[in-house]
């Protein structure tokens, strides 16, 4: 006969103390982030946030705050660990964006996420927040018609507070070394292809949210032990409420209900893509000074494979890879889906 | 014959007061009176600002304010006194409407004020017998008149169920008043004004409103059931498109939805999703040329929004992603289009998948699940949909895997099974009515026979595979198997190995040209004497069948096909 233990009861009471838990060390450490510019007053009620933790990517960020900004993303709460190129410097400048600033261990702040969850515990109460990476764009159906706020109001007004998106990585024709992103220039117009059908999924019993695995990462750099490639599952906007906490990345949340964002009975639910464009050129240099760091999950064993991969020259592009032609055609190929937002 | 309408809109505001105030001024452009109610949970502030952009149309009245939550009788009240109301400042007035602050005009005024005036008698009311409604959501039809509904179901949804379920338990029943039968249907109507007027001054309208004071959602059913009592003449139809989810949520129209509004020819589209300034500032269309009447048609919007209900409800056969993962036995298609699994023949003749190619407009592989790997057509890294051979990968997700691959192909994909391969999908392919299946059994035994290992490893391996062989007929003999399947033990198949052969390829590719070359069958001298010493050794072979025929025989037989 099974014990108490195994009574859905504990299950619950054993998660939501891992919740509070999450949410006291998300408050013990705030401590840890300075402002460097507090803009946080702008904030209109039913605004939509964007939260980012980023290091080094000066480069990167025109193209990111310009593309959420043509979204309708309405304020950026970003926080700076330690980047020595410039990026605290134009992020100042910017006129909705407020900043932090973090000499902390990232791996000691679980990959950034006490931050996070304490930036939406004080800033991100009752606003749709989307918590996204410097090299990660939101694709959602209907996106080139209807802004995000379409979107969340849609939501809302279909009782729903969280939206999935899986990580789709997008990698060049060629060699990585070779695709060279200039500043404010579109990364997809370089890395433009995908793996259209290649993700393994599994739900994960404890938090309900599913596992996606697979992609051009598991295909070159995992195959061997594909358990231990990335996962792709995210949830990466959501409405939220001081209760909530991102568990592990933005991969999954408490309280668990948030992660039931997918229908168990042949329904589809809406959902969207995050493009991921982490494979430029800047992707070598980057993986090897991450590989000194060791901040990374898992011991950057995710960057371990990645240098020793592309040392040997590996080209994630295959014959069978697809180029990207927008949102219709991820949901075509059964990627995303606009569930019943007609 | 035109009479001449003088028309009345009230309109029913929440939200957006700014949309209202541009609403307002649509119709009262189009020569419409309007009575605005605006919910009195909007602040005077708010209230004030509409009123100062407004104060320039003497065609409108504010109508007396009530508090409006979704689903109770507020909203009634709300529309008897705006209706009220509007039929006292204006009592001229032929034709009201009903409209809310999220109801766009398509068309002109003056066009639907000409479409009533071709018919000024009739009442455009959806109003359909509460025993007839398919519709309505929660199965709450003729419920919604019979019990109680104190409780706010968006405020205190528990006790609305609690006090549901326990008013079913004690077979509660209320008694419709005398003379009404129940109807529901949209809560958007146009009724004539001597109609709205009968209804309003109806003598027992006080027994009637204490009726549907406790029914649910009254705006859905109140006038729909009172105008069958005053009215002969109902077009039973809504003017204004309204779209409804499984969930009875409205569908929003944004500005992508410009074009097919258009071509609707509806008169009153809901609900315009407030930031939708294109598709505002696009209708009404602008009135040119003399007032159209011509019906709407809204056949292409509902072909629309009734696909992506089904999308929400159903799903895509075999689509598995994140977020459409179905449990078990849910999937609604457990795969997306038929594929073929055969068991066997590729270990009796040589070549067999080659051939097998030739003779097939499909994706004929190799073993996909095998142990090496999955051998995709070609043998590449990289099959379909980039999915990768490794064997690591796909055992990770052998299910998403088989899945994924038939979703990507255009053509049938076929390959080859055997109980060396992976068993995970053993009871997925059974049971799925997709996967054709020709299984014969004991045809393993082959190239255990040519492999020339010693005697020993022979059997152990004869041992393992005729277990895992007889775990797998154990599926497949169940009766829950829904795949097209022929099954056949090695000893039947011998006798007639072409027949079966071609029936299972006209099966899967009726259009497959006529086989003229035979693909040569692996030497089966030896068969019987290895079994006998497998038998003499303590194992019993079984699975050949009962009576393998004379090696002789075939041998004869073989000779005569080639």
């Amino acid at each position: 006969m099974p014990g108490l233990g195994a009574h859905p009861i504990m299950k619950r009471l054993r998660r939501r103390v891992e919740r509070q838990r999450l949410i006291g060390r998300a408050i013990r450490r705030r401590r840890a982030l300075r402002p460097l510019s507090d803009r946080t007053r702008q904030i209109a009620p039913g605004d939509i946030l964007c939260l980012v933790t980023l290091r080094d990517e000066r480069i990167r960020l025109p193209w990111f705050l310009d593309y959420y900004r043509a979204l309708g993303v309405q304020h950026f709460l970003m926080v700076d660990n330690a980047s020595t190129d410039g990026s605290a410097d134009y992020l100042r400048a910017q006129p909705d964006v407020s900043l932090w600033w973090s000499e902390g261990s990232y791996k000691g702040a679980r990959f950034g996420m006490d931050w996070i969850n304490w930036l939406l515990l004080r800033h991100g109460r009752g606003h749709w927040c989307l918590t996204v990476d410097p090299d990660e764009f939101l694709v959602y159906p209907h996106c080139d018609r209807r802004p995000l706020a379409a979107l969340t109001s849609w939501l809302d007004a279909s009782g729903r507070r969280s939206f999935p998106a899986m990580l789709l990585d997008m990698y060049p024709k060629g060699p990585v070394e070779d695709a060279i992103c200039a500043e404010g220039e579109d990364p997809f117009r370089v890395a433009r292809w995908f793996d259209p059908a290649n993700y393994t999924i599994q739900k994960n019993p404890r938090y309900g949210n599913l596992w996606i695995q697979g992609g051009p990462r598991t295909r070159a750099f995992f195959a061997q032990d594909p358990l231990s490639g990335p996962a792709l599952n995210k949830i990466p906007l959501v409405k939220w409420h001081w209760r909530y906490a991102y568990v592990s990345s933005t991969h999954m949340l408490l309280p668990r209900g948030l992660n039931l964002v997918y229908d168990e009975d042949g329904g589809e639910q809406v959902s969207g893509c995050l493009l991921h464009a982490k494979f430029l050129s800047s992707f070598a240099t980057k993986s090897a000074e991450e590989l000194d760091r060791r901040q990374h999950y898992g011991n950057s064993q995710e960057y371990r494979a990645y240098h020793a991969g592309l040392h040997r020259g590996v080209q994630l592009w295959c014959s069978e890879s697809r180029e990207y032609e927008g949102w219709r055609q991820l949901e075509d190929l059964g990627l995303i889906s606009r569930g019943n937002w007609a | 014959m035109t009479a001449a309408v003088r028309l009345g809109v009230v309109l029913l505001c929440h939200g957006d007061l700014g949309m209202v105030a541009r609403l307002a001024r649509i119709w009262t452009d189009g020569g419409a009176r309007v009575a605005i109610h605006v919910d009195a949970k909007v602040g005077a502030a708010r209230l004030a600002g509409l009123r100062e952009a407004l104060k320039d149309c003497d065609r409108i009245v504010f109508t007396k304010r009530h508090r409006c939550s979704w689903g109770r009788f507020s909203l009634v009240r709300a529309t008897q006194d705006a209706a009220t109301e509007l039929l006292a400042r204006f009592p001229d007035t032929t034709h009201v409407y009903l409209a809310s602050g999220s109801c766009l005009p398509l068309r002109p005024v003056r066009d639907l004020v000409a479409y009533l005036g071709a018919d000024p008698d009739r009442d455009h009311i959806e109003s359909v017998s509460s025993h007839d409604v398919g519709w309505t959501v929660g199965g709450l039809n003729e419920e919604r008149f019979t019990l109680f509904f104190p409780f706010d179901w968006k405020k205190h949804r528990w006790l609305f169920d609690r006090f549901v379920a326990w008013q079913r338990r004690w077979g509660i029943r209320r008694r419709m008043p005398g003379g009404l039968s129940p109807h529901l249907g949209s809560q958007w109507w146009c009724l004539t004004a001597r109609t709205l007027r009968a209804i309003l001054e109806d003598p027992r309208r006080a027994e009637f409103d204490r009726f549907f004071r406790l029914v649910w959602i009254p705006d859905e059913s109140y006038f729909q059931t009172l105008v069958r009592r005053h009215s002969t003449r109902i077009e039973s139809w809504s003017l204004t498109m309204a779209k409804f989810d499984h969930m009875g949520r409205p569908y929003l129209l944004y500005d992508d939805h410009i074009p097919m509004l258009a071509e609707s020819r509806c008169f009153v589209a809901r609900k315009v999703w407030p930031g939708a300034s294109r598709l505002v500032s696009h209708f009404p269309l602008p009135a040119d040329g003399p007032p159209q009447v011509d019906p709407p048609q809204p056949a292409r919007i509902s072909r629309v929004i009734n696909q992506t209900v089904r999308r929400r409800v159903l799903g895509r056969p075999g689509l598995y992603m994140q977020s459409r993962f179905p449990r078990k036995d849910a999937e609604n298609g457990k795969t997306s289009a038929p594929y073929a699994v055969i068991q066997g023949p590729g270990d009796i003749f040589h070549g067999f998948e080659d051939w097998l190619r030739r003779h097939l407009a499909c994706d004929v592989h190799g073993h996909l699940l095998g142990p090496e790997g999955a051998e995709f057509a070609g043998r590449p890294h990289v099959g379909p949909g980039a999915i990768s051979s490794h064997p690591q990968v796909r055992d990770r997700d052998p299910q998403g895997f088989l899945t994924s691959l038939i979703r990507i192909t255009d053509r049938m994909q076929v390959f080859q099974f055997s109980p060396r391969d992976n068993q995970a999908l053993n009871w997925f392919m059974a049971t799925d009515p997709n996967a054709h299946m020709l299984v014969v059994t004991g045809a393993w035994k082959l190239p255990l026979l040519h492999s020339g290992m010693p005697f020993d490893d022979v059997r152990r391996a004869f041992a393992q595979l005729q277990r895992i062989e007889l775990e797998h007929l154990e599926v497949l003999n169940s009766v829950w198997v829904r795949a097209r399947l022929h099954q056949h033990d090695l000893g039947e198949f011998l006798m007639n190995p072409k027949a079966i052969l071609r029936d299972f390829m006209l099966q899967i590719d009726p259009h497959s040209p006529p086989v003229t070359a035979w693909p040569a069958m692996r030497d089966l001298t030896g068969l019987d004497g290895m079994l006998r010493r497998l038998r003499n050794s303590g194992l019993r072979p079984r699975l050949t069948g009962e009576d393998l025929p004379p090696i002789e025989l075939l041998t004869h037989e073989r000779a005569a096909a080639e």
